[in-house]
């Protein structure tokens, strides 16, 4: 894979770095402490939103590990499950009927 | 710096776009069809859609010395209704010939159901068959890695499709990789929340070169900017990068691409620089 950095040193870097990653930290836990204080991540909806919430706790801790493809794999964790059989499976029986025309 | 804007959809936005567009650089700028908020209930709403998109939108920006190039299809969204979809597939080619068409776009999938795959392989047919380019929508959110694996499935099963014609839109972390090794032209799309920023387009930049990579705003009727590809070109400048990196990303890379279409025409400023 290419690698083609930043020109920056790794102290300009950090410097440029650290007072947005501060701001959107702030800006998550006073998310987190907003749907707390409405009840908002409990078994109400169904639950779908106790599922999501962990989901979020999941990628949080995904943060702390030590990977250099923390963006990947976040957006892995929020995402569906591909299954490399579709194909075959699905275009065999042509278009579905319970929808569209 | 000149930048190409390969994936903004202008029909949604007021003239004084086209002025802040023009004064940023931006010497050309590709609209693929796409859904305009609701379904349309008609093959003749498509129609007059086309025709909007190859004739009032080149005047209007023209108007300020920018070339609009179009791409044509029935969006990802409308394509549960196969019916309707099968219809205007065969109403597309009487827009073929209009000069500033690049190619079929933006074809996808939405919530990757078995319709939306059904119509976008016979999109994928026309354009075989036509000989065009491909510009294609990859999902939304939880739904793109699904989305677009069966994207590049689908693309695979097609011997007739080359991979230097086809422009897979909207990447980001998890999609990028697939579609860079295969083959494929790669797009990252500056938009909020739902999709990339400029500091990760710049991110990916840098983890895969900028070999078959290109950034646009794919500005709509929603909270985005048509600014997008401006800001990109400033966050790679603050990472000390070399114009010439910047400009393969926003001018060279869709440039190159959008030269493969029969049609293609350079824009105005660029065909007579004196």
């Amino acid at each position: 894979m290419t690698n083609k950095p930043s020109k920056l040193t790794p102290e300009e870097l950090f410097e440029r770095e650290f007072l947005p990653a501060r701001s959107k930290i702030l800006e998550l836990a006073a998310t987190l402490d907003r749907l707390d204080r409405a009840g908002a991540s409990d078994e109400r909806n169904g639950g779908s939103n106790e599922s999501r919430r962990a989901l979020i706790e999941q990628a949080l801790k995904l943060l702390l590990e030590p990977h250099d493809n923390r963006a990947e794999r976040i957006q892995q964790l929020f995402s569906r499950e591909y299954d490399a059989g579709w194909y075959d499976a699905w275009l065999a029986t042509g278009v579905d009927k319970r929808k569209g025309r | 710096m000149d930048f190409f804007d390969p994936h903004i959809h202008m029909i949604s936005r007021t003239t004084d776009d086209y002025a802040t567009l023009a004064r940023m650089g931006c010497v050309a700028l590709s609209e693929p069809a796409f859904w305009a908020g609701y379904d349309r209930g008609t093959v003749d709403g498509f129609r007059d859609y086309f025709h909007q998109l190859t004739s009032f939108e080149p005047n209007r920006a023209a108007g300020y010395g920018i070339k609009h190039y179009s791409w044509l299809c029935i969006n990802a969204k409308e394509a549960e209704n196969v019916e309707l979809s099968r219809e205007v597939l065969a109403m597309i080619p009487e827009f073929l010939d209009k000069p500033s068409v690049l190619g079929i776009g933006e074809i996808g999938l939405n919530r990757n159901t078995k319709n939306e795959a059904i119509v976008f392989i016979e999109h994928v047919d026309l354009a075989a068959r036509y000989e065009e380019l491909i510009l294609i929508h990859t999902p939304h959110l939880q739904d793109k890695y699904q989305g677009t694996r069966m994207i590049l499935d689908m693309l695979d099963k097609d011997s007739r499709i080359n991979t230097e014609d086809v422009l897979v839109d909207h990447v980001e972390e998890h999609t990028v990789r697939p579609v860079l090794e295969s083959g494929y032209w790669a797009g990252m799309t500056l938009y909020p929340t739902t999709k990339c920023t400029p500091e990760r387009a710049a991110d990916i930049v840098e983890l895969y070169g900028p070999e078959r990579l290109l950034v646009n705003s794919a500005g709509d009727w929603g909270p985005s900017k048509p600014t997008a590809v401006p800001d990109f070109i400033f966050e790679m400048r603050q990472r000390g990068h070399s114009e010439e990196m910047i400009r393969q990303v926003v001018f060279d890379n869709p440039l190159e691409f959008f030269s493969r279409s029969k049609r293609f025409e350079l824009p105005n400023r660029l065909a007579n620089p004196e």
